[in-house]
């Protein structure tokens, strides 16, 4: 057997927790249990951060619009390329009417390209600014709805006061839990100990009073044969006995022989913390959409960083809800951080920088050479859920290898699986005779000739 | 006493490495595999882009530049060159679902499960005034990305981008309340298989290498487009 890059040696892991054992004999449940829970107070000092005072702004909320459609209108119509707080595509918005004149504003928002062929020297700058992307003009806006996003954006900044001390509350208390359950294992653990010892003086002491109050105490007395004498001499019994092991023995080794090259449950750490649960499962984004290679091609494809721009451009960072106890928003904002150096985004300028470096993922899922499989043919023309192979991703934080992907596996969803002969007129021929030789109403992958050595092996 | 040991075993088989295998040789390959990692190439990256100059099979350049004038002009002068089937359409919708129902919503009102969980905000709905998309300019808004929205050039191929164009436009008739268009016979339909899959419907979802044979019926189509549209 040759030796691969990542060999595991199996004798080695096995001595190693014979001496873990051996080190830590009594206490060796108390401690796995308390290397397992973590510290949940990390994220919480530092979510704390984000507790700055409300944004500064001294612009009254104009007594003529209504914020809260105006909210409704700013993210249908404007939030596509406006931010409040930061640069988009265009200017960050928030307070806008303490620059611009509302009149201005409105003139512009109506139709901005008017403004700027007619030579406005504020228009022109700001269109020369945000490198002329032209903002699209908004006639159905009338000036109450206008009026409306302006009272909302110049609305300062509010801050989730519940929110956040409910999140300190409920932090605290998390905290609180971790250490007691690791204090309470500890104490038992402390406490298992001294009975033991105690049970050990407790019997000394009695033997030294039965000693020197002169009580004789029963001794054992020596047996003629010990047990494994007699054993020896008993060849029957040592011929099943040999039997039993060889037997126990090759059912072991069996095990063990299969499980060769299966990487079944291979869960790597990749170089980007991607969450397949929040955005094939929370967000439902389809698989293919990411994987767009799965319809017309063998491989499923590893997304380039563009398809995660698409989206990323406009979410630089994960909402509040999306972290959880486990995983704190700054980290996801860290990992998004690594996409954005990757690609070479500058978020500051909204511009790519140029400088790439390619983000070496680690493949999960590798067929063996000699066997062939193609994507687009289980995709697209059998129809087959992505999930049927690779699990339910939309569940996995961090992604797994699923199915063992051995040949056992693919043979038996080729005996299960109908092929979907519905509206196949080319093949329909083939498929009446096919259904007749084998007197079946519907064909299996097996019927069809999907065990043959050389539908995967050539 | 095994049991424990069994168990710290278990505990710390580890899942952040692959499994040894039993003679390597055969399930690595020698020929580079794609998105590998090989010190031939620069940043040891298998994935490459196409050399300057050239074109994966099955592509075509777009004739219209990455610029607000190239966006006004696709958006006067382009047409969709896959005749309005039901094929097509259906098609379309496979794909509008899978990358644009997101943002977009699946009714084309800009109300997509994104920006209903308030991700991406801001997708206009498609029977917007002030935008007024063509047929034009939503591929042109597909291949190149428009303010936030991004290319979807590299997911999606040519015949593709056009069916969901197709659906967009029918979308957008739908908002408002437009006459459903009516479906186009394909040319020579009654001459059968063939023809059909001549004009590429069925070949569409297939991959780009055979897709090349109705592409090339195609460039003559939206060669002509623009021409024609300037005579007029």
């Amino acid at each position: 057997m040759k030796k691969v890059k990542y060999r595991p040696s199996a004798t080695r892991l096995l001595i190693l927790s014979f001496s873990f054992f051996l080190s830590f004999s009594t206490l060796v449940l108390a401690q796995d249990d308390s290397e397992l829970s973590e510290d949940p107070e990390q994220g919480i000092s530092e979510r704390q951060g984000d507790v700055a005072g409300p944004m500064e702004s001294n612009v009254e909320a104009e007594a003529s619009g209504d914020a809260a459609v105006g909210k409704e209108l700013f993210n249908t119509l404007c939030a596509a390329c406006h931010k409040l707080d930061a640069n988009s595509i265009g200017p960050p918005l928030r307070g806008i009417g303490e620059i611009r004149e509302t009149d201005w504003l409105h003139a512009w928002i109506r139709n901005s390209q008017a403004l700027i062929a007619a030579g406005d020297e504020q228009a022109v700058a700001i269109y020369n600014e945000y490198n002329q992307v032209a903002m699209p003009p908004f006639p159905q806006l009338s000036d109450a709805d206008i009026d409306n996003i302006l009272a909302y954006v110049n609305a300062p900044k509010a801050v989730p006061q519940a929110q956040q001390v409910g999140g300190q509350a409920a932090g605290a208390s998390d905290g609180g839990g971790g250490i007691s359950t690791d204090i309470l294992l500890g104490i038992l653990a402390f406490i298992l100990l001294m009975l033991l010892v105690i049970l050990y003086l407790v019997n000394k002491t009695l033997r030294r009073f039965a000693a020197a109050s002169g009580v004789e105490l029963p001794v054992r007395e020596k047996r003629g044969k010990p047990v494994w004498k007699s054993f020896v001499e008993n060849q029957f019994l040592v011929i099943v006995t040999a039997v039993v092991l060889v037997l126990v023995g090759s059912y072991f080794a069996y095990g063990w022989m299969m499980q060769v090259g299966v990487d079944q449950g291979y869960q790597p750490i990749q170089p980007i913390h991607f969450s397949h649960k929040i955005h094939a499962g929370d967000n439902q984004i389809e698989c293919k959409f990411c994987h767009s290679s799965a319809r017309v091609s063998k491989t499923s494809g590893i997304p380039s960083l563009n398809v995660c721009m698409n989206c990323h451009k406009t979410i630089s960072e994960v909402a509040e809800s999306t972290a959880t106890e486990e995983y704190s928003k700054e980290f996801y904002d860290g990992e998004i951080a690594k996409l954005y150096e990757a690609v070479g985004w500058d978020v500051t300028q909204q511009a790519y920088t140029g400088e790439t470096e390619p983000v070496k993922w680690i493949r999960i899922h590798n067929l063996p050479d000699f066997a062939y499989f193609h994507h687009a043919q289980h995709v697209e023309v059998g129809g087959i859920a992505c999930q049927t192979c690779h699990g339910p991703v939309e569940e996995m934080e961090i992604m797994y290898q699923n199915a063992p992907l051995t040949m056992g596996w693919c043979i038996n969803c080729h005996r299960e699986t109908n092929v979907r002969t519905a509206g196949n007129e080319y093949y329909e021929k083939v498929h009446e005779e096919l259904s007749k030789k084998y007197g079946v109403e519907e064909l299996t992958v097996a019927q069809m000739g999907g065990l043959e050595c050389a539908k995967c092996h050539y | 006493m095994l049991f424990i040991v069994g168990l710290s075993v278990v505990s710390c088989v580890e899942n952040s490495k692959p499994n040894y295998q039993y003679m390597p040789n055969m399930h690595e390959t020698v020929s580079y595999e794609p998105y590998g990692a090989y010190d031939v190439f620069v940043d040891e990256q298998e994935a490459k882009l196409p050399v300057e100059g050239t074109v994966s099979r099955g592509w075509r350049p777009f004739p219209y530049e990455h610029s607000p004038e190239g966006f006004a002009a696709a958006k006067t002068e382009l047409t969709n060159p896959l005749p309005y089937t039901e094929e097509t359409l259906a098609a379309g919708k496979a794909l509008y679902t899978i990358y644009c129902a997101l943002c977009h919503g699946d009714s084309g009102d800009g109300k997509g499960i994104l920006v209903e969980r308030e991700k991406i905000l801001g997708i206009p709905s498609y029977d917007d005034v002030g935008r007024a998309i063509t047929e034009g300019s939503v591929y042109y808004v597909q291949y190149y990305g428009l303010n936030a929205m991004g290319s979807y050039a590299s997911q999606t191929s040519i015949e593709e981008r056009w069916a969901i164009t197709h659906y967009v436009m029918t979308l957008k008739d739908e908002l408002e309340g437009s006459p459903a268009r009516e479906f186009e016979i394909p040319e020579g339909a009654e001459a059968g298989v063939e023809a059909e899959g001549e004009n590429g419907e069925d070949e569409n979802l297939m991959p780009p290498v055979n897709a090349e044979q109705p592409m090339e019926v195609k460039e003559d189509d939206t060669d002509e487009g623009p021409v024609e549209e300037i005579e007029e």
